[in-house]
This record gives C-alpha cells, structure tokens and sequence, in this order.
C-alpha cells in the first residue's frame, strides 16, 4: 500500500511540476497568446490521441471514426453553453457530451466491432461520416454554418488538468483487470473466450470508453476555440489523431505524449514557412515511419514502478 | 460408479458435405482422467470443439452435471461455456503472447474478482485490495508449477515445453470443473514429456478435476489413464481401460492398418 502510495504521488508531483512550470512561463510573459494556442491544442490532442490509442493499441481495433464521437462532444458544449454561459454549464454541457457519445458509440460498436482490421475501419469511418452529415442537416447545430461565438469558458489551466484527469482514468482502466481482459482479447480472440472472456464485450467496453474521453476532448475543443463547423470533423481530422497514435508508438501512452508535443511543436515552427509547412510536415512523417516504424516509443512506458525496482535490484547489488 | 459431469449424447457435426462427427455419445464422470485417441483426422479436435463451444453442434446435447443440476450446453458461447467450468489448452499453443507470464494467468481469474468499474478507474482502496489477491492466487499457482521464476516474462519468451505448461496452469486459473488437453506432448521430447504425465497426474490429484486428453503419445495415454475412447472417420471405434483397448481387434486394425 505504502509503494502504491509513494508510486502515485510520484505522478502527482511530475503533474504539479507541469502546471507550474507552464503558469511561471505565462506570468514571466515567455508564453504568448500564440504559444498557448499550441499548448492547449497539444493538451487536447493528448486527449483525443490518448483515447484513440486505448481502442487501437490495447483493444486491437482499428478505428478511424473518432472525429465523429468528438464532433458530438464538441456540438454538446456549443448549444448547452450559449443558453447557460457559465463554467458549471460547460461542465455539464461536457458530461452530456460523453453520455451521447458513449450511446452513439454503443450504437456503432454492437454492429460493427465484430468486423476486423480493414472493414472495421472503414465501417467506423462511415459512422462518423454519418454523424457529421446529421450535424451538417441539423437546425440546433446551424448546419453548414456551424456555431460561432462559443462562451469563453475553458483556459489553458482546465486543459492541462482535464488532460491530466483522463490519462489518469484511461491510464488506471488499462493497468486494471479491465485492461487485462481486453489485452487478452487483442493477443487472441480464442484462446481469451476460452478463459471465458467475452470478447465482443471487452472490445466495446474499450471503445465506448475511448468515444467518452474523445468527447471531452471535442468540449474544450469548443469552449476554447470558439467557432466550430462540421468540416472541422471529417475524415482528416479522424486521421490527425490517428497519426498521433501511429508515430508514438501504437500501445503506448507516453508515445502519445511525445508525438503529440513534437507534431504540435512541428507544425507551430512550420507555419513560417507557408506552404512548404506541409510537405515538410508529411516528409518528417515518412521519415519517422522508415527509421522508426513501431512509431517514437513502439509500446515502452514511463513508469516510476520500474524505475524504482531497477534502482532497489542496483542498491541491492551495492550491498 | 461414479457421478457423471459432462455428457454428450449422439452429437453430429456436419462441415457442408463432411461429417466430421457422426453420433458419438460420451460420458465424462467426476474425478476421472479420460484418453481420447484416434488417427489424424478422427475428429478429436474437432470434438473438444464442439464440446467447449467453439463451434456449435449440427444435432445432439451436451450437458454439465452440476450442484444445481443438469445445465444443457447447447448453443452456448465458449465464453459461457468457460464460465460454467470448462477449460481447454489448445493443439498450436495459444497464450497472450506479448503479455507477462503472470497477466496470462490472472487474465484466465477475470471472471472471479469483481471490484467494479468505478473502482478501479479511480483506484479506491477496495481496488488495491482485489489486484493484491488476484496477484498472490496467481503467484501461488505459478510456484506450485515452478513458474514463478519467469512470473515477469513475456510469454512468447518461454521455451516450448514452458509455454506448454503455462496454457495448462492458465486454463486451471478459470477454476474449471473439466479440463480438456489438446495434445499436450506433442512436439515434446522424451523427457519433457515424461515432466508433462507427472504434470498432470498432479493436476488431477491436486485440483479434484476430470481431465480429457487428446493425445498421440501412446506411453504417456496408456501411463495416465484410467479410460480411453478411440475415435475414428468421426465416429467412436471403441471404449474402455488401457489394457483393453491395446488388445482391441478393431483398435488395433485402425492404427496398424489390419496387419494384427
């Protein structure tokens, strides 16, 4: 209990670090508005990415219709905001988003999961088209147009902790025997059902999980940027994610960290270079996926558990 | 004799055209450690299939004797099947290779340990509490089988023999009533194989299990068992002890090719 203890307060420093260390740069004037946009932006990402790699990397299944569950958590906090403009409306505007979600992803996932690799994902491409194109014929979502002048409701302090909560939470469900069991089934369907795991419950267990934490992502998305459309949440930006998850290292968190900050911070210092931000963009992706193409981290972890028994085995040794 | 724990009356698989198992009837009683034997292609697989679920039968019923009384298995899925207390190793080794020795084991516990969703995602004491037990049943189960030096592992770093040994601890990890080995020694050498019969024999003394075989090795089948049925084209050739089915005509006949 006293290792647990030590172990997760160990986390919670690295989080209170973090914090301050970014609030010191915002009081000393080094982060401007533009370099907060990156950050907050790099934070949801850190979400959506977080979410999606749970389906992908530890349930097995490949999805490439997150957009769409981000869409729903999106439009949520912009209709609900704009009639109760106060923090504790976006906060009940995002818990509405997740239980849509969760429906919508339940919905999707009880046809469509027991479809593997290349027809699952384009099935869930196809549900997420389907609820783009709702929102797009919507009168509540304004269609087309979409929604402008979201409340201001969300800072750069609430995605940085909102972050921090669900990589917890996401972090917690896969190191539990709930992540176990749905491990089970992505290494073998057969052999997890004859331990009497049920696989198709497992595998929608993860991925109406991973749709909740993508409809967080998809509120601050729409309290901090203000303005959103349905064209915000196609395809391509179901692929936005997807790359995050691909280039860290499918099966590991701390990869989607890493390739979240490095693609956040690659495309902030591109954007002086116009249109040639692109192209050097998808050249250090193809770069990356030939040197490297288990992705940054392939599925190795930071953790202090490990790093704490390497040192306690060293220490033993010295003595 | 004793109390019967899983029986199976006039079965039929039918693969389109193909009957791969014709009206075979049998009984598996509690406590009791049955060879099925048969030349390749006799259907034995495909009736351990059948029996665990993985594929359903075309006609006949299957049937667990339990506390509450009689269960019908029919149409049940493996998952199901699992739970109600059937366990089964696999012909071509099948553990969650890339995870650790231990996670196989308390991944086969899932179904025993329940402290909730809510619990484990916000890590409540009760969460610590149901993780420490499912950790030392699992670790107690890999020292009785010497496994707990490759506890941290990942599977598919085993040797053979190991991995071979593993799939049998982690189907006893789902607490199965009935065990069912798929060729447990094959691929392995004489001695291996000779760890493998003391193996199960401890099993059966240790657990209070049935346990079914399939088997090709005739010194470990006719070492271990107290039954044998013998299957052949997918129907039962003939039943009894050891000693009688070595000195069956028709058993014989089917092995040797009509030379005896």
């Amino acid at each position: 209990m006293r290792a647990n203890f030590k172990y997760n307060f160990s986390w919670l420093a690295v989080m209170v670090i973090g914090f301050v260390a970014i609030d010191a740069c915002e009081f000393l004037g080094i982060i401007n508005a533009f370099i907060e946009n990156m950050l907050v932006t790099i934070g949801i990402n850190i979400i959506l990415a977080t979410g999606l790699n749970l389906i992908i990397g530890f349930s097995g299944q490949f999805s490439l219709g997150h957009a769409g569950f981000m869409a729903i958590g999106a439009y949520a906090t912009g209709i609900m905001t704009q009639t109760i403009a106060t923090p504790l409306g976006f906060y009940l505007s995002m818990v509405v988003g997740i239980v849509i979600a969760m429906i919508a992803a339940l919905i999707v996932g009880i046809p469509t999961l027991r479809l593997r690799g290349d027809y699952l994902a384009i099935a869930t491409m196809g549900a997420a088209e389907i609820i783009r194109i709702l929102i797009n014929n919507l009168k509540i979502t304004n269609g087309a147009a979409g929604l402008f002048n979201i409340p201001p409701l969300v800072t750069w302090a609430t995605v940085y902790v909102l972050m921090c909560l669900t990589t917890i939470v996401t972090v917690n469900f896969i190191h539990s025997r709930n992540g176990r069991a749905i491990m089970s089934v992505r290494e073998d369907e057969i052999a997890a059902e004859a331990m009497g795991i049920n696989p198709t419950r497992w595998k929608l267990a993860a991925f109406v999980f991973g749709a909740g934490t993508a409809a967080i992502g998809g509120s601050l998305h729409a309290a901090y940027i203000q303005t959103i459309a349905p064209g915000d949440f196609n395809i391509m930006a179901s692929i936005a994610i997807l790359i995050i998850v691909v280039l860290g290292g499918v099966g590991s968190i701390t990869g989607t960290f890493v390739a979240a900050i490095v693609l956040g911070a690659l495309d902030t210092i591109l954007q002086n270079f116009g249109t040639l931000r692109m192209i050097i963009y998808s050249l250090a992706l193809i770069l990356i996926m030939i040197f490297k193409p288990s992705g940054l981290l392939g599925n190795w972890e930071l953790s202090f558990k490990h790093l704490g028994t390497h040192q306690r085995k060293e220490q033993s040794i010295h003595e | 004799m004793s109390s019967p724990l899983l029986t199976a009356q006039q079965i039929v698989k039918n693969f389109g055209g193909l009957t791969a198992v014709a009206n075979v009837s049998v009984h598996f009683d509690q406590n009791e450690l049955i060879g099925l034997i048969g030349p390749n292609g006799a259907g034995k697989t495909t009736l351990f299939n059948l029996l665990t679920g993985v594929t359903p039968v075309t006609s006949g019923a299957i049937s667990l004797y339990t506390d509450q009384g009689v269960q019908s298995l029919n149409g049940k899925r493996p998952a199901e099947i699992a739970q109600a207390g059937l366990s089964r190793t696999f012909q071509n080794i099948r553990l969650f290779k890339e995870l650790s020795v231990l996670d196989n084991v308390r991944i086969a516990m899932t179904n025993h340990y329940h402290e909730g969703f809510l619990a484990s995602i916000f890590r409540i004491p009760k969460f610590y509490r149901t993780e420490a037990d499912m950790t030392l049943a699992a670790q107690k189960l890999l020292a009785i089988f010497d496994l707990t030096s490759v506890a941290d592992q990942p599977a598919k770093n085993l040797p053979y023999g190991i991995q071979r040994r593993l799939e049998i601890v982690r189907a006893l990890a789902t607490k199965p009533k009935l065990l069912f080995l798929d060729e447990p020694a094959a691929g392995m050498n004489p001695e291996e194989t000779a760890d493998l019969t003391r193996l199960i024999r401890q099993v059966q003394r240790d657990f209070h299990i049935t346990i079914v075989l399939i088997e090709h090795d005739m010194s470990l089948v006719m070492n271990v068992v107290e039954r044998l049925y013998v299957l052949e084209h997918g129907a039962l050739l003939a039943e009894g002890t050891p000693n009688e089915i070595q000195h069956n005509p028709a058993v014989i006949k089917a092995y040797l090719g009509g030379e005896a």
